[in-house]
């Protein structure tokens, strides 16, 4: 029967913890830049304006159609050539990592805006008319009454899809980036226990995951007693 | 960036000697991916559906044995899932499984751990859709069947399951949708469906724009063809009055 080398993992933890390093920089760059440019599609396409609903609209279902990997993929293709165009950059700068990171921040932007799309729609009429009848702008009424109640309103979802995305960063596999899945593996390879890495990738990733979902789920129940429901 | 262009390089016949042309292999990656998707689909269908009437039931052992299920599938991510499939399945079989598993041909291998690696993962993410589908039901609708004298598998047969399948069509046309585009994992345990050819074609022609291309526009048209098919089955099932449509 099978049993675990947890001296060759322990061995092998400085690889395990870089990856486990770019894994998190991917997802928390994903997060940031995802919520920034995923709030502004929201109010792109809540707008009453046609042409920035079309192209919030465009945006979302162009990124949403293709898959994850041809989309790093793709990433992976253009990105070097603009860094080289637009900056001359060090030799240090790990090009892979860059481009892993603005696919997933442009994808999540995607992921993000349906989302917060989707609590600024949920909220009642009135609230804008409130504010507008306070003499705010629209401006000041997305700002400080829409907003903050949409992405109060969507943080269960919007913390899943973080979740989400950490699982996700796991397919930098294909362009060979040495995130914390990938170098599991190659250690796998390099010492011939494939298998027990990627139990033992399989069973980190499931316990930081369930320990999130656990996390977000007691925040919902949180909630709904306190609005009383 | 001087690119040059060469769509023509799609016509021109393989190099590996074979009487293909690169069309001719992306068109095989298209088929490989339909076959995938529809395959695991099928047994995301199934797999889902019992866990997720599992999760509905009265026993508290069927309930918890749904819920691990969902854990475990849920918070692994997917390409993990497909090498575990692929490297640790076998090993942890039975010695005449495992060795029959090993000792067929390379594609068909690929084929079959892919399809099983999708299927048992979208079939997790179909359960929890069937499960907040029959949860929504009114709970009279349960207790009727019940009163009636209908057993609980008739009142699952008869009662809950025709309306709770037919509310949930909306959230599985998009699951329908993920799973086609998830079958794109399987390019890194090495079928070649169109992600993979994406990536051969590469290798072999150095002409990545015009094979990226062509394999993004398989996976619009893939897409549309879903969109299609199950707005056609949501117009023949849809339960009058309820979907208010």
């Amino acid at each position: 029967m099978f049993e675990m080398d947890w001296h060759a993992i322990f061995q092998s933890r400085e690889l395990l913890l870089t990856g486990m390093w770019v894994t998190l920089r991917i997802t928390l760059v994903a997060i940031a830049c995802g919520l920034a440019l995923g709030t502004l599609l929201a109010v792109c396409a809540t707008a009453r304006s046609a042409a920035l609903n079309a192209f919030a609209r465009g945006y979302v279902s162009l990124f949403r159609s293709i898959p994850l990997i041809m989309l790093l993929l793709w990433f992976f293709l253009i990105v070097p050539q603009f860094l080289k165009a637009l900056f001359d950059l060090p030799p240090t700068v790990d090009i892979r990592l860059v481009s892993a990171m603005v696919a997933f921040a442009l994808l999540e932007a995607a992921f993000f805006s349906e989302i917060i799309r989707a609590g600024i729609q949920s909220l009642p009429k009135g609230q804008w008319q409130a504010a507008q009848a306070l003499g705010m702008g629209s401006y000041q009424t997305l700002r400080y009454v829409v907003l903050p109640q949409a992405l109060k309103a969507m943080l269960p979802v919007l913390l899943t899809q973080c979740i989400v995305i950490f699982q996700d960063t796991s397919l930098v596999y294909v362009i060979a980036l040495g995130d914390f899945f990938r170098r599991a593996t190659s250690i796998g390879e390099r010492d011939g226990n494939l298998m027990q890495m990627l139990l033992f990738a399989g069973a980190t990733y499931w316990l930081i995951c369930s320990a999130l979902t656990l996390l977000v789920d007691l925040m919902k129940r949180g909630r709904r007693s306190r609005v009383g429901a | 960036m001087d690119y040059h262009w060469n769509w023509g390089v799609l016509l021109q016949p393989v190099a590996t000697g074979e009487p293909h042309t690169y069309l001719g292999w992306l068109a095989t990656g298209f088929m490989n991916t339909v076959a995938l998707t529809l395959c695991a689909w099928l047994l995301a269908l199934v797999v889902g559906s019992l866990a997720g009437i599992a999760r509905t039931l009265p026993s508290r052992f069927a309930r918890a044995a749904g819920t691990a299920y969902v854990s475990l599938f849920r918070n692994v991510p997917l390409i993990v899932q497909f090498f575990v499939w692929y490297f640790v399945v076998p090993e942890l079989l039975p010695a005449t499984a495992g060795d029959w598993i090993k000792g067929l041909p390379p594609y068909t291998q690929f084929f079959v751990v892919s399809v099983l690696a999708l299927g048992v993962y979208t079939g997790s993410r179909v359960c929890e859709q069937l499960r907040a589908g029959i949860e929504a039901l009114p709970k009279g609708q349960r207790n009727a069947g019940l009163a009636l004298g209908l057993t609980l598998g008739q009142t699952y047969r008869h009662v809950l399951l025709p309306v709770a399948y037919r509310t949930i069509i909306p959230p599985l046309t998009s699951e329908f949708l993920i799973i086609s585009k998830n079958s794109a994992v399987a390019s890194t345990i090495g079928l070649l469906e169109l992600s993979g050819q994406a990536r051969q074609l590469v290798d072999y022609t150095a002409q990545p724009y015009e094979s990226f291309i062509c394999v993004t526009l398989g996976y619009v048209v893939l897409n549309f063809l879903i969109i299609r098919l199950m707005g056609f089955v949501r117009n023949r099932t849809h339960v009058p009055g309820l979907l208010g449509q």
